[in-house]
């Protein structure tokens, strides 16, 4: 068990975010996080916006994600997910003023301002900030 | 005959027109190369979702998905992919003729991609649902999403009973090729031999996550389509453009002749009138 890991694959419709042999990776999962070792049962699942956690040897890399899906089969990990961001390629600067943009539509709501789109907008730059530790 | 005067002009205007289309043929081969590199970029996400597809559908007994469902076709929808802006050979042409065989033969209703396409069909008063246009030269993903919903809330409300991509696959610089597919209802890609059946565990339930990812491959179908459209667009403009830059040269070419003919025939008549007049006196 020892020399065995997964490959996971991070794909969005834009680009290949990540692709290498991996430990452990820690995906959120509709119905709550899952933690993926070698040989996992197939599953296909949905995901929850929110930080995929990849673990190689220890080290860890974090990936914010705004919702897809997952499919383990064979001990590879395809991860389709609609936008994804690798901890750092993520803009610190542009997500805190989205933060504070959100923040101040939903402080001050008047009758034309999308609440529920506000409230998205300000969880996708909480979880940025999350996945850079910056919140 | 042309005078000097007028030859002059018209080379000085020839080379200004051959600089604008050299300078956008430098452009087009710019976008060109960017246009390809998203292709490329897009393809892993399009192959992946369709695995999926194919493996969900193969692995479970039995689908019941309104995407899924197959209706008598009364009411055909086309989706056609067409440029904003000409100049670009015969691109636009190419498509367009090739939609209007399709509703020639199969009449229905359509949704446009591209000004070039939407003038078209609305001047000879042809049934456009709804249009996207201005979408630039990066055309974001969130665009294909749009253009899904849309196309899936029809389909869904029986307003289309099918739908057909129409597109320009994207050979090479040089070859473009107008293409038809079907959309909805949604035909899974056949992955070579039906690979054994997965006894997968599915989160939340088969359902949902089918209502999540046929839309998905949809969207992923139509963005495949656009980014294949517009580097198909900006080769046939590349194409065009190169040729005519050299036609240019070849006008410039022939001009440049006539001109020095004129002059040459100009100054020996001078001469001979001036042996003439010399003779005259003697």
């Amino acid at each position: 068990m020892a020399d065995k890991n997964i490959t996971v694959e991070i794909v969005t419709p834009e680009r290949v975010v990540f692709s290498e042999p991996v430990d452990f990776v820690v995906v959120p999962g509709v119905e709550g996080y899952l933690g993926i070792l070698p040989m996992h049962a197939p599953i296909v699942s949905g995901i929850n916006n929110g930080i995929i956690k990849v673990i190689t040897g220890g080290a860890q890399t974090k990936i914010s994600t705004s919702g897809g899906f997952l499919e383990v089969n064979n001990d590879k990990v395809v991860i389709l997910a609609e936008t994804a961001e690798r901890d750092d390629e993520i803009d610190v600067i542009r997500a805190k003023a989205a933060r504070e943009r959100a923040e101040q539509r939903l402080a001050n709501r008047t009758a034309d301002i999308d609440v529920a789109r506000a409230e998205l907008a300000l969880r996708r730059a909480l979880i940025r900030l999350k996945a850079v530790g910056q919140d | 005959m042309a005078t000097a005067r007028d030859l002059r002009r018209r080379i000085k205007s020839i080379k200004s027109t051959q600089q604008i289309t050299n300078a956008m043929k430098m452009v087009a081969a710019a976008k060109l190369r960017k246009a390809q590199e998203r292709v490329i970029a897009a393809r892993p996400f399009a192959g992946k979702i369709g695995e999926v597809l194919v493996r969900l559908i193969t692995s479970s007994l039995e689908i019941i998905h309104p995407l899924l469902q197959v209706r008598e076709p009364k009411n055909v929808c086309y989706v056609l992919i067409s440029a904003d802006r000409g100049l670009c050979g015969g691109y636009n042409a190419n498509i367009l003729r090739m939609n209007a065989g399709l509703l020639h033969d199969k009449p229905g209703s359509l949704v446009i991609v591209g000004r070039k396409g939407r003038d078209f069909f609305r001047r000879r008063g042809f049934d456009i649902k709804s249009e996207f246009v201005g979408l630039g030269d990066d055309i974001p993903f969130r665009v294909a999403k749009e253009i899904g919903q849309t196309l899936v809330d029809y389909y869904v409300k029986g307003i289309f009973d099918e739908v057909y991509l129409v597109f320009t696959e994207f050979k090479s610089a040089m070859t473009q090729k107008a293409t038809t597919m079907k959309l909805l209802p949604v035909e899974p890609p056949k992955e070579g031999e039906k690979a054994a059946p997965v006894d997968y565990i599915y989160e939340p339930n088969l359902d949902e996550l089918l209502a999540e990812l046929l839309p998905k491959y949809i969207e992923t179908t139509i963005y495949r389509a656009l980014l294949e459209s517009k580097a198909s667009e900006q080769g046939a403009r590349m194409t065009a453009m190169s040729s005519a830059t050299n036609n240019a040269s070849d006008i410039i070419d022939r001009l440049t002749l006539s001109l020095n003919r004129a002059r040459q025939a100009a100054i020996t008549k001078e001469i001979s009138e001036i042996v003439g007049g010399a003779n005259a006196l003697d």
